[in-house]
């Protein structure tokens, strides 16, 4: 594991997210559909995309633990879960504000991901009212990481469901984001995806840092009293 | 293909879309402020027992 | 011991503990029957039988929970836990006899329910059987892992819901929508993970 130094991550990360938003309002085409609020797209994607990767990496970790039952990726998971909490509200606020942008509505049941992304986020706040009910120590750190392990599988049998229960609940609605990209806005798509990849490992690795801290000044209390 | 209703304020989606997004962040680092700030305290009243002890 | 033999024991435990006790599945067969009841006049007039449809389901759903609440209430209330673990016994096999005694409760109180169902709105198809049938797998598997980490944790019946109804989502799309292939991916997935999983979460309790 190469271990980055977290100064220079945040200073990647700056640097990646003002160009990022540079290339978003002022090289970006605009959208022949969509007019100007499809650069919300630029943002609301590769949130949902980043997402995903904070719940791949706390599954990631939980199975870590599962097999080495070390404490610290019990904590990593758990940071790594609660990125992808954060990651996913935005996701579904951004989300919301582009479906009002675009057809006049807050919530539409037609969009997929936002649909799937309401799923998880139930699921994955359930994981913190689990962490609070159960006492700190390996009983909690085992059931954190079997939820989080059925989290990771829950996402792709839940976006099957959801992608069948359009049939019944709506008419397919075309809408025109996805891969159907010119060059150019597939350019600022991928910087804005990377600069938001770099924003988690940015935030992940200082709420790390925060809570291993807090684990040490504990420990040094209960060392001095 | 979906005929966008083209708000006078179109814009302004776009605005507090990222507004939201900046917001949330901002938010978060002043929550990790608010715990370094504590953790500095206690850090400080620890070191202080460990001196008084010698 | 075999593998079988200890899953039958157990099973038949938990059979033989309700069938002096008489208090969880008494309580499903009116838990259901009052939600019908109260569906009906939820519906307004007119209703499509899709949508009355859909409320079996929700039905169905609640009154899964409340059995599963019930799950390992014995086992927390009587300290059970360590004496099970200390069993001879594989873990999962502890899993297994608790999630064939839930599917029978589940059963039964369907048994009651989809009759009900039929009578109070309108028939049920062979397909919606089958699910139901196939989603009583789902719930049983996965709601048995969920209520030993729910029964471990101070908010025990609080947390069982919000554990479970994310994973109940895709098991009432493949329902009311019939995909019975979808069910039996869902059963056949989660099934194995929940097995091989309940090992870890009663490790240590």
């Amino acid at each position: 594991m190469v271990r980055v130094r977290l100064s220079a991550l945040a200073a990647a990360c700056t640097g990646l997210v003002g160009l990022a938003l540079a290339l978003i309002f002022f090289v970006a085409p605009t959208d022949a559909d969509q007019g100007f609020s499809q650069r919300i797209f630029y943002f609301h994607v590769p949130i949902a995309l980043t997402s995903y990767a904070c719940f791949g990496w706390g599954a990631w970790k939980a199975l870590r633990y599962l097999r080495t039952r070390d404490e610290r990726a019990d904590l990593e998971s758990y940071v790594a879960i609660h990125q992808g909490v954060i990651f996913g509200a935005l996701t579904l606020l951004t989300g919301s504000i582009w479906a009002k942008a675009s057809w006049g509505v807050w919530w539409s049941w037609s969009e997929n991901q936002l649909v799937l992304f309401l799923v998880l986020f139930l699921f994955y706040c359930a994981y913190f009212m689990l962490r609070f009910s159960v006492e700190p120590g390996p009983a909690r750190a085992n059931m954190s990481a079997v939820y989080a392990l059925f989290g990771v599988v829950l996402i792709p049998v839940s976006f099957l469901a959801i992608r069948l229960s359009q049939k019944f609940i709506h008419p397919v609605v075309f809408t025109s984001h996805g891969p159907q990209m010119t060059g150019s806005q597939f350019f600022v798509f991928c910087v804005s995806f990377a600069a938001l990849l770099t924003l988690f490992a940015t935030l992940y690795q200082v709420e790390l840092a925060g809570k291993r801290l807090d684990a040490h000044v504990r420990e040094l209390r209960e060392l001095l009293t | 293909m979906i005929a966008s209703s083209s708000p006078p304020s179109e814009w302004q989606y776009v605005a507090a879309a990222y507004l939201v997004v900046f917001v949330f962040v901002l938010a978060w680092v002043a929550l990790i402020a608010a715990k370094l700030g504590r953790l500095q305290k206690q850090l400080g009243e620890l070191v202080e027992k460990a001196r008084a002890r010698g | 011991m075999t593998y079988v033999s200890d899953v039958t024991a157990l099973a038949r435990k938990d059979l033989l503990l309700e069938l002096r006790a008489k208090e969880t599945l008494p309580s499903m067969l009116l838990f259901v029957i009052a939600a019908l009841t109260i569906f009906h006049f939820a519906l307004p007039h007119g209703t499509s039988h899709q949508a009355a449809l859909g409320l079996l389901w929700a039905a169905l759903i609640f009154t899964a929970l409340l059995g599963l609440t019930r799950a390992f209430v014995a086992e927390r209330e009587q300290g059970m836990f360590d004496a099970l673990v200390l069993a001879p016994c594989d873990r999962s096999a502890i899993w297994l006899g608790k999630t064939l005694a839930v599917l029978a409760f589940l059963v039964a109180a369907e048994v009651v329910a989809l009759p009900a169902f039929a009578a109070f709105f309108s028939g049920v198809d062979g397909r919606t059987v089958a699910a139901v049938a196939l989603a009583d797998v789902g719930i049983a598997t996965v709601g048995t892992l969920f209520g030993a980490m729910a029964v471990a944790g101070r908010a025990r019946e609080l947390l069982l819901p919000l554990l479970f109804l994310p994973m109940a989502i895709p098991i009432v799309i493949g329902g009311v929508g019939g995909y019975l292939w979808f069910l039996v991916l869902y059963d056949a997935i989660f099934a194995v993970l929940s097995w091989a999983a309940f090992e870890y979460v009663i490790a240590e309790v």
